[in-house]
């Protein structure tokens, strides 16, 4: 018994070096990316204006696609699809990244990349050796689904990428929140590691936090390219009623995806987690009605899922309905993921209810 | 490749209405119509309000309504969670308790106008599906609507000559579009196939379950009943409403609703971490039963746990609580045994200190021979710091080193008041204390096996060796789980279909140009703008295009992208269709 205790104890302390040494290479992954942008401003690229002031809005033509030429027995080359922007969406090309075409740029974020898989395993890790320390999953508390989330979040970025999406340019914004978030989590919200109380023994406990922290970071990934969506909506805006807008936002704002692409990029990422979003809270249920005896209370953490359902609801049916589309829907999106945090940090921390246990 | 567009803005070319139709009744979603203000009467207003309240802007609308009416009611407390929080704050802040007391606001989930904003959510809910049902079933019925005149100012759209006969090509496309599962068909000149009515069948089976689930959660809030009981180990209890210790149900609730069955405590097992810094927090919690169902069930035996509650029917036998229940005997003066049972104790901490009395209500006479009753306060700690720790309060849940701390009274107890009395307190307005040899209260600490003897031969009081321990069972009812959960696992279906499905159309087009080869054109058009119906069309355009031999071309490329089958036709009137929500323009 005290051999095991011992063991646990050393995975714990494990658990910690490995969790700082990962905010170690996360701050170099930091300054990497960081890099990037920087070299990439001294490239000069303004496609949007270009875009933009070649033609009145969506009368242009995106450049057509090459249709699958699989099957290479093809006498000649087969048919080319022919692509166009919908009406009322601005066809503006995508910008391109971070590095903004400039090599050293880029250099510095694949180096940037790189550390954040580092990063991401030796966080992995470190949630890993917690975990075993435990002798359970690691989310019995704040300080654990915080590590988690973050390790979640980072692992959602390096898959998008993985699958080749369009997406390195999400890595600065999503680094220094993962940095905020486990430094709050190494001091304010350290716990020492320890099992569980009886109520969090249960399978749906694997269930419903894992979802319920994956879909946060899925969430996550959707609020930060809305956000960005808005900065680069206005700023083509700007440029399209003859605006100039400032050297700072051209140099971060051309460097992004057009404002259509991110948005369609955070509503595909915000409806794809919807369906998850909603077995957690049923998944939250079934398990609220073995442990509690009735599966929907009101309780303050379930009212708070309950609100940012509706909301992201809201956001999916403000997308389907004439005048909505665009910056409101977006607006709809951000407060969502708003509820989304209350329900995260503010529930825990200034409403006491039944899902507050294991000292925050 | 280098087809440059004229930069005018497009005049409104009148072939938009032939692609309307074909944009058309890509969804069932309802087209939002200009608020205009009606002028007709009662019957006017009437529709007029019914349109407004199940169109999407208001759908929209309540939903955020909801949410935003939803918040309060995790701010204040409210009562049906917690009805002392709620009494502690009536106390602090008398005038905004009033307020909030005259809004609803300590139970809003059941207040008017919270359920008000979620009963108009689900009329306008019903009285979107319905009309949607029927459009879907209309759409299911009839066929993809031919290709508008231009497939150019399509989303996607490809083109090739090929030297196979317009007809060919078309039994070619019907015979791929529907091995590839699309309703195809040809009409006239072209092919017009359609695919993904999942898409809108699994939004419909998604708002429909929305509505079992409000239906069920209802239902369950009426027939609920919820109940406790402590029950001592080696005690029963069998499920009628006498039984239980108190008791709430829902309006429509009936006693004989109550499912039959027994069950006896046999054994109850705590554990607690030893060391640590959350030493003495329980590790295990769990109740060995003997139940049996129905008026003549078979015995069985089960374990009920914290998140494992024993189900029997529609109700749920749950372990809420548990303590210590030491064992009592009380001699009179000639020795009789007058009391000896169990006497379940409240904790009062989290190291099961406990509390209560012991009651001796019949049977006892005084050393005069007069009948009389005693009573005990009883103060229990499982495990004991000892005399020098200072104090009383127990160091550790489990019974490490038990000790009973009793003082004696005697007299009348005001059970026969007709005043329900509490089991773990005692009334002393009519009891008077046994003196110890200085003139205090009587009062002792005994460990299990002691007996401390009553002063003036009034008796003996003995702590058993062995102490029983208790455990707290809520058992709930509350029908309609079953459909919720249905309704639920519906709701995830659906949803996942509904935005991951795409519905879109394709139309494949092949007539005689004017020097006599076959020109083939396709188009693809989705109900949102997405890489994968250019993505498809593509696809599909390549299969169509190995069974179709090209032909060699007059002037150009193969795959020149222009070739118009409208020859009047100025560059500048390819006004792109707008493919998202093309139905609510
Ligand atoms: C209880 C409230 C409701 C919730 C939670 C809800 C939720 C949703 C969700 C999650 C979607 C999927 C969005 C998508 O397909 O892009 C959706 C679609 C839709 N909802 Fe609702 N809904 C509710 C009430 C209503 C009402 C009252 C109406 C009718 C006025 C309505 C009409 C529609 C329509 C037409 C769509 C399809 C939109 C499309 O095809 O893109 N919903 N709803």
């Amino acid at each position: 018994m005290t051999l095991a205790a011992a063991t646990n104890e050393n995975l714990a302390n494990i658990s910690n070096v490995l969790i700082y040494s990962a905010m170690a290479v996360y701050t170099l992954a930091f300054f990497a990316y960081i890099a990037e942008w920087l070299f990439g401003s001294r490239s000069k690229v303004a496609r949007t204006a270009a875009a933009l002031t070649a033609g009145p809005a969506g009368a242009k033509q995106a450049p057509a696609v090459t249709a699958n030429q699989a099957g290479g027995t093809a006498v000649l080359e087969r048919p080319k699809v022919t692509v166009r922007a919908s009406a009322g969406r601005r066809d503006v090309p995508d910008g391109p990244g971070a590095h903004g075409g400039d090599a050293q740029g880029d250099l510095y974020g694949r180096i940037a990349v790189s550390l954040t898989v580092l990063a991401f395993l030796v966080e992995s890790g470190g949630v890993l050796a917690r975990a075993l320390s435990v002798e359970r999953a690691p989310w019995g508390n704040m300080y654990e689904f915080n590590i988690t989330f973050s390790t979640v979040a980072v692992g959602v970025y390096l898959l998008l990428l993985a699958l080749r999406k369009n997406v390195r340019w999400l890595g600065l914004f999503l680094i220094t929140t993962v940095l905020l978030d486990l430094g709050l989590a190494v001091t304010v919200l350290y716990t020492a590691s320890d099992q569980l109380v009886p109520a969090l023994h249960s399978y749906w406990l694997y269930i419903h936090v894992s979802t319920a922290i994956f879909c946060g970071a899925v969430f996550y990934v959707g609020a930060v390219s809305t956000v960005l969506y808005l900065f680069k909506d206005s700023y083509e805006n700007k440029l399209a009623t003859g605006g100039r807008p400032g050297t700072f936002a051209t140099s971060v704002l051309e460097r992004l995806p057009s404002s259509a692409s991110l948005d369609k990029f955070s509503y595909r990422v915000n409806a794809a987690v919807f369906p998850l979003w909603t077995f957690t809270i049923i998944a939250g249920a079934i398990w609220a009605g073995d442990a509690w005896g009735r599966y929907w209370g009101w309780d303050p953490k379930e009212t708070w899922s309950f609100i940012t359902w509706v909301a992201y609801a809201g956001y999916l049916h403000a997308r389907a309905t004439a005048g909505w589309k665009g910056r409101k829907a977006a607006y709809l999106a951000l407060l969502a993921f708003g509820c989304w945090l209350f329900n995260y940090y503010g529930v825990n921390i200034f409403v006491s209810g039944k899902h507050s246990y294991a000292g925050v | 490749m280098s087809k440059t567009t004229a930069s005018e803005p497009a005049p409104p070319a009148p072939e938009d209405q032939d692609l309307g139709a074909a944009g058309s009744q890509l969804s069932t979603a309802p087209t939002e119509e200009p608020a205009g203000l009606p002028s007709l009467g009662v019957i006017g207003w009437a529709r007029w309000f019914w349109r407004q309240l199940t169109s999407m802007r208001v759908a929209l609308l309540l939903l955020l309504l909801l949410s935003l009416g939803a918040i309060p009611g995790s701010l204040i407390p409210q009562s049906g969670q917690d009805e002392t929080k709620v009494a502690d704050f009536r106390e602090g802040n008398p005038t905004l308790g009033d307020i909030y007391d005259k809004l609803g606001l300590f139970h809003v989930y059941s207040s008017v106008w919270f359920s008000a904003i979620y009963i108009l959510l689900f009329v306008s809910l019903i009285g979107c599906i319905v009309p949607r049902t029927w459009q879907f079933v209309g759409q299911l019925r009839g066929l993809p609507p031919g290709a508008p005149k231009r497939l150019t100012r399509l989303p996607a759209h490809t083109t090739w000559r090929t030297t196979a006969e317009p007809e060919q090509v078309h039994s070619a496309a019907l015979a791929l579009l529907k091995k590839r599962r699309f309703r195809a068909h040809l009409a006239g000149d072209s092919v017009a196939a359609e695919k993904g009515y999942l898409r809108e069948l699994g939004n419909l089976v998604f708002h429909i379950a929305l509505i079992v689930m409000l239906v069920a959660f209802a239902w369950g809030q009426l027939y609920k009943s919820e109940g406790n009981k402590l029950i001592v180990e080696g005690d029963g209890f069998s499920n009628t409403l006498t039984q239980y210790d108190d008791f709430k149900s829902g309006n429509l609730f009936t006693p004989d609703d109550l499912v039959p069955f027994s069950f006896n405590l046999d054994k109850f097992t705590g554990t607690y971490e030893r060391t640590g810094p959350n030493k003495g927090t329980p590790r295990t919690y769990q109740a060995a039963l003997d139940y049996s169902t129905g008026p003549y069930g078979k015995d069985r035996k089960t374990t009920v746990k914290v998140n494992h509650p024993l189900e029997i029917g529609d109700a749920k036998v749950y372990l809420v609580s548990h303590g210590y229940a030491p064992v009592i005997t009380v001699r009179d003066g000639k020795g009789e045994v007058v009391y000896d049972s169990p006497v379940p104790l409240l904790p009062l901490d989290s190291n099961v200190t406990s509390s209560g009395a012991v009651k001796v209500l019949d049977g006892y006479r005084d050393p005069q021979g007069k009948k009389e009753q005693l009573g005990f306060n009883a103060f229990f700690v499982p495990t004991f710091g000892g005399a020098a720790s200072g104090t009383m309060l127990s160091q550790f849940p489990a019974l490490d080193s038990p000790v009973l701390a009793l003082s004696a009274y005697h007299g009348d107890l005001g059970a026969d008041s007709g005043i329900p009395q509490s089991v773990y307190q005692m009334d002393k307005t009519n009891m008077k204390e046994f003196k110890d040899s200085q003139g205090k209260l009587f009062k002792k600490l005994l460990r299990p096996g002691e007996t401390m003897t009553l002063p003036n031969g009034a008796g003996s009081v003995t702590f058993g060796k062995d102490v029983k321990e208790w455990a707290g069972f809520q058992v709930v009812q509350e029908p309609g789980g079953g459909w919720a959960l249905t309704g639920a696992i519906a709701a995830i279906g659906g949803l996942a279909a509904s935005l991951f499905i795409q519905r879109r159309r394709v139309w494949v087009r092949a007539v005689k140009g004017a020097d006599g080869v076959t020109v083939v054109e396709m188009a693809g058009l989705g109900r949102s703008e997405s890489a994968k119906v250019p993505e498809e069309l593509g696809e599909l355009a390549g299969t169509l295009y190995d069974r179709t031999p090209a032909a060699p071309d007059a002037d150009g490329p193969a795959d020149s992208p222009d070739p118009d089958p409208d020859p009047d036709q100025e560059p500048g009137h390819d006004t792109p269709v707008p493919a998202e929500g093309a139905e609510q323009q």
